[in-house]
């Protein structure tokens, strides 16, 4: 028996609208809405009286009236048909194919809003990712079921770095199935053929799912794009045993739907107007990385943000920041100094690398000298801004050691290419390599058992060139 | 309120958290509630008429207009007895490692009813009361040895007074009777291990006392610079990556309470995962077992219902307040309580109450301050005249780490211990990031008159003179970014060496590190007399024409800079390290400089 169809449309405000006279309908069932044109839309019950519901439409209220347009109530939240034949192919933020293939085979459908993982049954993450990028691998780690977002402004290098890693990441000496999901949220045409382009050309393509919702799609429909993503990457996840990274792009304008939303419904505003469930809105997405106890996959996550203004503290990185395991932020000065990536490392931070680095999982040496490398980096900087005030004259030797680090920190480590994909043992090798420039007394963070094993030869090697 | 009758009523509106129901004439303000088919927890929140507002603990999608609502005439209560301690449960005391199992899932699914303490397992009770003593409220009646830390003690409920006419011993569940008072009007009560609390109600102690025993975390900056009292309370703000989370871990590990509440509030599930892979494998300083025997765990992730969130602080305090009852020093970490005042807010918007500043509810000051309140240290009731304490730990998240925000104006209106987080000193990887300009502590006074009775009246001398050294250095500092560090004295050269000293060795602490993550008190006067001796000399050797180059270069400065690294057994090195301080730097103020003193 199919639904019953209601006629008794009376507000249209925003992408809300509210129906009358309504009974059964429940709290966050999806609707479908047909035009007077045969058009059909989908939306979802937002909140609900005796008799009225307060729909959000997910294709905006453009071109519905109170008096032809019609609504059914479909009897369940928003499902995905998930499938393992979803791999290698390209939906539209509700999850609809459009790269012209026939629709999937689906072996069950999932509520896109998942449920939340116990925290008793969680597993810690601890298996070092190698993604290539030696900011990444050297000095803020990443592991598997993390989540790390990119703090990234308007005009940066966010999204060729974000498929470089999509390309790159693998696991050391694993052979598991990886698999890439993809949400694009408000992006440009351009910019999401240039992923598609990318992945096709590359071959990730195979083993990629992805949702894209465009800039000129409706933007309310964005709400719903990463929730799908998410619940196609929990099933590859944890029913086919895949390692899935998740990367969402761009955050930033899924929070603007979000707060189109909220004030459609004229809500009190929390900060900048965004409603004050932000946070919780966006931690029932980022919480659901991670690894399950007695389950072999994992979902790790990028999410992609572009600050307002570079405004770290804007709410969207905020909120962020205070949910994900550390952040990559990418820097202004060193992208106009032409470095790509431009990883800026000092606020830069992953808090999981503690347990994913090490002898067995990286190396014996890479805690010592991530610390070194971030010291030297730091007094470097430090003495760069000093010569700016005083003149290099002003400068010791040893700030003018450490000012040369810096230098070249950025020139040779920092930068890589787009398709260079550095292992973690050239990345090491790289580090040591630049600390031959700094006084040997100097490297108080690293165990002399180490510089012992790993900085003398290369000394040996720097000085047998100078004579 | 006590009718046999069951109150039903019927739903009227669904808004996220919130439901409306109408026909509930009769209910009390927050009773509990179940909800719907899938009878879904909830409390009532607002009362007006017939029609109540009722913040549900659960997801409420798929529920509908004309479902059920059950008042189960109970307002929000916790279960106390054995079998709390070692357990992880979320914000409405529901076990998780049951949930997992009721659920068949990893996921929590909704609808989960599990009891709090398990109804199966045995206790050994042993009695500490006679039949036929006199007993009233708080007295003992005998104990059950919970965990190899942990003696659970087993009282006579609040408001209760009279004759024990039976009392056992052996092994009984907790919902059998193990013993039977009978009151001054010949009425008969049995005594189970199993007793409920609301969580709204403070429990009643006999007398509050003021805070003047120092509960030590083995932190050298919060132990000897911004110490917390044994029923204190503090605060913890500061930015993301500044190392609160770190810092509430640290303290649940070290600190020397007898039990730990931990309170995971609106945080990350990781966290919360590494705490419970972690504590069973980490060994308490002073007791040599895993710190997990005297820990209990309360998770609500981020992720999690967001009414349960606000539940969750008060459960947790609820069972800090009957292990205090007990005459125990409980420490209670909430992580964080700014997650928790968004929940509060959540529900205040969708209540569609008129909002205060930042869209928080007016009250959350009133709300906040009672929370705290409940943290003291008190007389128990019971005859014994027992002593217990709770200690609050709340860390606080301001947006943009813009401390001006409500939450933490509240806080700071309330806690009287800040530790304020610095990002900068997080960048520099300066841990923990506590900036000690900033900082501070009220109980200094109070808890400076215990240690100087401990350490001969040096303890707040030295405190003293390392903050004024300290402040020193920051105006020193600004001297140096405007003309240079060569405009300096000599003295002054010093100063900012003894700055860095004190930093760099004394107040930097890697909790990573196997030795380094706790420090006794012991310790900790040990090492910081030594930096303060260094400088007292190092400037009495300037003053006898020693360079300030052979001065700061000695080579009993790495033996300062090591002092840290030192094991709590063989302590009687850093009193080596001071004899070694006063030898070398005697014999260079004695030469007047220029001599090789190695």
């Amino acid at each position: 028996m199919l639904p019953k169809e209601y006629s008794t449309i009376s507000n249209l405000s925003g992408p809300l609208m509210v129906v009358e006279k309504i009974n059964d309908v429940r709290y966050d069932e999806l609707a479908e809405i047909r035009l007077a044109s045969g058009e059909r839309r989908r939306g979802r019950v937002l909140e609900i009286t005796e008799d009225r519901a307060l729909v959000q439409v997910y294709e905006g209220s453009t071109g519905i009236d109170a008096d032809t347009t019609k609504i059914r109530f479909l009897g369940d939240v928003l499902m995905l048909p998930v499938g393992q034949s979803m791999l290698g192919r390209i939906f539209n933020g509700r999850g609809a194919p459009i790269d012209g293939g026939a629709d999937i085979i689906p072996e069950t459908a999932l509520d896109v809003n998942g449920n939340p993982m116990n925290p008793y049954s969680r597993d810690y993450p601890s298996e070092f990712i190698q993604t290539g990028i030696s900011t990444i691998d050297g000095m803020n780690p990443l592991v598997r079921g993390q989540k790390l977002p990119i703090f990234s402004g308007s005009g940066m290098p966010h999204n060729r770095m974000a498929a470089q890693i999509a390309r790159q990441a693998r696991i050391i000496g694993g052979h598991a199935a990886f698999a890439v999901v993809f949400a694009a949220m408000g992006i440009t045409f351009e910019e999401a053929s240039f992923f598609m382009e990318d992945f096709r050309k590359t071959g990730a393509l195979e083993r990629t799912v992805m949702f894209v919702n465009l800039a000129d799609d409706p933007a309310i429909e964005r709400i719903a794009t990463p929730r799908l993503a998410l619940t196609c990457a929990e099933y590859l996840a944890f029913e086919h045993d895949m390692h899935v990274l998740v990367i969402l792009t761009d955050l930033t304008n899924y929070c603007e739907a979000l707060r189109e939303i909220s004030a459609a419904r004229k809500e009190v505003p929390g900060r900048r107007g965004y409603p004050g469930y932000l946070y919780t809105d966006l931690a029932t997405m980022y919480e659901r990385a991670g690894r399950l106890r007695g389950k072999q996959g994992s979902i790790t996550q990028f999410p992609i943000l572009t600050m307002p203004e570079d405004d770290k503290t804007h709410p969207i990185p905020d909120l962020t920041g205070y949910i994900t395991e550390g952040q990559i932020i990418l820097g202004r000065s060193l992208h106009r100094k032409g470095i790509y990536p431009p990883v800026d490392v000092m606020p830069s931070l992953s808090r999981l690398k503690d347990k994913g680095i090490g002898n067995g999982k990286t190396r014996e040496d890479h805690a010592d000298l991530m610390n070194q490398l971030f010291a030297a980096y730091s007094q470097g900087k430090e003495a760069k801004e000093l010569a700016v005030i005083l003149g290099d004259s002003a400068l010791s030797e040893e700030d003018k050691a450490f000012a040369k680090f810096a230098d070249l920190f950025e020139d040779t480590y920092v930068r890589q290419g787009e398709y260079e994909n550095r292992t973690i043992e050239e990345t090491l090798q790289l580090g040591w390599e630049l600390l031959t420039i700094v006084p040997k007394k100097e490297l108080k963070r690293i165990r002399d058992a180490y510089i012992e094993k790993y900085l003398e030869p290369l000394l040996v090697v720097k000085e047998s060139k100078a004579s | 309120m006590a009718s046999d009758k069951v109150l039903r009523g019927t739903i009227a509106k669904i808004s996220g958290p919130l439901v409306v129901a109408k026909g509930m004439l009769g209910a009390s303000m927050f009773d509990v509630v179940r909800v719907g088919r899938a009878g879904l927890v909830g409390e009532i929140i607002e009362l007006r008429g017939d029609t109540v507002s009722v913040q549900v603990y659960e997801e409420t999608s798929g529920l509908m207009p004309g479902e059920e609502v059950v008042d189960t005439n109970e307002s929000l209560s916790v279960e106390l007895g054995p079998g709390l301690i070692e357990q992880f449960y979320d914000g409405i005391q529901r076990p998780l490692q049951n949930i997992e199992k009721a659920a068949e899932s990893p996921y929590i699914t909704r609808g989960i009813i599990v009891p709090a303490i398990s109804r199966e397992k045995k206790w050994n009770f042993a009695p500490s009361a006679n039949a036929g003593d006199d007993v009233e409220a708080g007295d003992i009646l005998g104990t059950v040895k919970e965990t190899v830390l942990v003696e659970h003690r087993i009282m006579v409920p609040p408001g209760m007074k009279g004759k024990i006419t039976e009392i056992k011993s052996g092994e009984f569940t907790v919902e059998e009777t193990v013993a039977v008072i009978e009151d001054e009007r010949g009425a008969r009560h049995e005594i189970a291990m199993l007793s409920r609390w609301p969580v709204r109600k403070p429990r009643p102690v006999a007398k509050r006392l003021a805070p003047e025993v120092p509960l030590s975390t083995g932190q050298r900056i919060v132990d000897m610079f911004f110490p917390i009292a044994r029923g204190g309370t503090a605060c913890v703000p500061g930015p993301f990556g500044s190392g609160k989370t770190v810092i509430q871990h640290q303290l649940a590990k070290w600190a020397d309470a007898e039990i730990v509440v931990y309170i995971g509030c609106g945080e990350r599930g990781n966290e919360m995962t590494d705490v419970l892979l972690e504590f069973p494998e980490l060994e308490d300083p002073r007791s040599g077992q895993p710190l997990m025997k005297r820990t209990l765990l309360i998770a609500n992730t981020s992720n999690m219902p967001v009414a349960a969130r606000e539940a969750s602080i008060y459960t947790g305090i609820t069972i800090a307040e009957y292990f205090r009852d007990m005459g125990y020093s409980v420490a209670l970490m909430a992580d964080s309580t700014s997650r928790w005042a968004e929940a509060l807010r959540e529900m205040s918007g969708r209540l569609e109450e008129m909002p205060g500043e930042e869209g928080y509810p007016a009250y959350l000051g009133t709300r906040m301050a009672s929370f705290y309140e409940r943290a003291g240290r008190a007389i128990c009731l019971g005859k014994d005249g027992r002593e217990g304490a709770v200690s609050v730990i709340g860390a606080v998240s301001p947006p943009g780490g813009d401390l001006s925000e409500p939450v933490t104006q509240n806080t700071l209106r309330v806690a009287k211990v800040f530790w304020s987080l610095d990002a900068q000193l997080a960048y520099q990887r300066h841990f923990p990031a506590i900036n000690w300009l900033n900082s501070y502590s009220l109980y200094t006074a109070t808890l400076g008159e215990y240690w100087n009775d401990k350490y001969d009246g040096e303890w707040d001398d030295m405190r003293v003179q390392a903050m004024s050294i300290l402040e020193e250095e920051d105006q020193l500092k600004e001297i140096v970014r405007l003309v240079g560090i060569d405009a300096l004295s000599r003295e002054e050269r010093m100063t900012m060496e003894t700055a860095k000293s004190l930093r760099e060795d004394f107040l930097h602490q890697n909790s990573f590190h196997e030795i380094d993550t706790y420090a006794s008190m012991d310790k900790q006067v040990k090492m910081l007399r030594n930096i303060l001796t260094f400088n007292r000399l190092g400037l009495q050797a300037l003053s006898r024409g020693a360079l300030l180059r052979e001065v700061i270069n000695m080579p009993v400065r790495e033996e300062i800079a090591r002092m840290r690294y030192t094991p709590e057994t063989k302590l009687d090195a850093l009193d080596a390290t001071e004899e070694r301080i006063k030898d070398d730097l005697g014999r260079l103020a004695a030469s007047g400089g220029e001599e090789d003193v190695a």
